[in-house]
């Protein structure tokens, strides 16, 4: 009985092994491991993604785990991602979640709620030199989110349902 | 034909709320720096109602919105004591006020107010704004959200809106203590270093 678990075991650890070796799981791989190891940045890191002049869409969601209304509309966002990923648009969910809570509770949100969107995580304490270089306007609740493309910009300090946020989007789509 | 009539007066009548119910998502401006602070009167934890005006001796106030249930506000449950401790001998008392609508957030429900007030021993009012019409005066949006109001001839003059300090994660590493800062200077009767600061903070649940 045990040695045919062992066997089982092996039997999947060598078909991961080997799928690993395939470019195409490779990068389900990655994903994969994305979910686990948080990319955590200070402003500085961030400015350029909010900056980019590349003909892409940037939807980028200030959100945090403890936040409810934030939390509400991310399938929104998700949702979102998935139906025009293949317009050229990209959703960046930039979390503010607290650093002692990155293990206890961001982690394990990401891996539940399987969010496919890409995640940054903005660990910077010095929000009033920062909160105005995201926009002069921002109060620095959240949600909030920027939706931009080259110099086209729109910053929303509110929260969304899936239809309001489509029809922003729309103003950005050709 | 009446009946047309009838229907006309209806569609005008769901415009007419349509166009008066939109403006309730919309916060206003609120107070900027330099204006002059209404009064208000709400509700204490105590059960007393409470308004600016029953602190004759007052010089000014540290009005804070803040929330049982934003963990920012959690964070800094602590500096607002300390700030009460330090400000109200010297004429400056802090007067929280929670702004959400409880319905949305019942942890922030006046009998959660009350016991968290006894637990943390708040030194200072804890009002709750049940019609949420005093938020929106000031121009809160979120929780923490500071107004430091100076008391002169004219009414309380808004002299700063923002964060307490620099840092939420970490008392002691913190650089700028802006509200300190503020509340001294006019002490002082100086000029408030820096009148507005950003933070991050949880949105006013409405």
């Amino acid at each position: 009985m045990k040695s045919s678990v062992i066997r089982i075991v092996l039997l999947v650890v060598t078909f991961l092994v080997f799928s690993c070796f395939n470019k195409k799981n490779a990068k389900v791989l990655d994903n994969a491991e994305q979910k686990t190891e948080l990319e955590i940045y200070d402003f500085e890191r961030l400015e350029p993604i909010l900056y980019k002049e590349d003909n892409t869409i940037y939807v980028i969601n200030f959100w945090a785990t403890w936040c409810a209304p934030c939390v509400k509309e991310l399938p929104y966002f998700e949702d979102l991602y998935a139906n025009y990923k293949d317009k050229n648009v990209e959703v960046i969910l930039v979390s503010l979640d607290f650093p002692h809570q990155y293990e206890s509770k961001l982690k394990p949100f990401i891996k539940e709620r399987d969010l496919k969107s890409k995640i940054v995580v903005l660990d910077d304490v010095d929000s009033n030199s920062w909160i105005p270089k995201v926009n002069k306007d921002w109060s620095g609740s959240i949600p909030a989110t920027i939706i931009y493309k080259d110099n086209k910009r729109q910053f929303y300090e509110q929260s969304f349902t899936y239809n309001e946020l489509e029809e922003v989007l729309k103003e950005f789509l050709n | 034909m009446s009946k047309t009539i009838k229907l006309i007066a209806v569609a005008c009548l769901v415009l007419l709320i349509g166009a008066f119910t939109i403006p309730e998502n919309n916060l206003g401006e609120g107070y900027k720096i330099g204006d002059i602070a209404e009064d208000f009167s709400l509700e204490n934890v105590d059960g007393k109602m409470v308004s600016l005006s029953d602190y004759n001796d007052a010089k000014g106030f540290i009005v804070t919105f803040t929330c049982n249930t934003c963990p920012y506000a959690v964070m800094y449950e602590d500096r607002i004591i300390a700030l009460d401790k330090k400000y109200a001998p010297k004429g400056y008392p802090v007067i929280a006020i929670m702004p959400n609508n409880t319905s949305v957030k019942p942890g922030d429900s006046m009998d959660a107010m009350k016991e968290r007030a006894k637990s943390k021993g708040f030194t200072f009012p804890y009002l709750i704004d049940a019609k949420q019409e005093v938020f929106p005066k000031f121009g809160a949006t979120k929780t923490p959200h500071i107004f430091v109001l100076d008391k002169t001839e004219s009414g309380l003059v808004v002299q700063y809106i923002g964060a307490i300090d620099d840092n939420y994660k970490d008392v002691s590493a913190v650089n700028t203590k802006y509200v300190e800062n503020a509340v001294d200077a006019l002490i002082e009767g100086n000029e408030v270093p820096q009148k507005e600061t950003k933070a991050i903070g949880c949105t006013i649940k409405i």
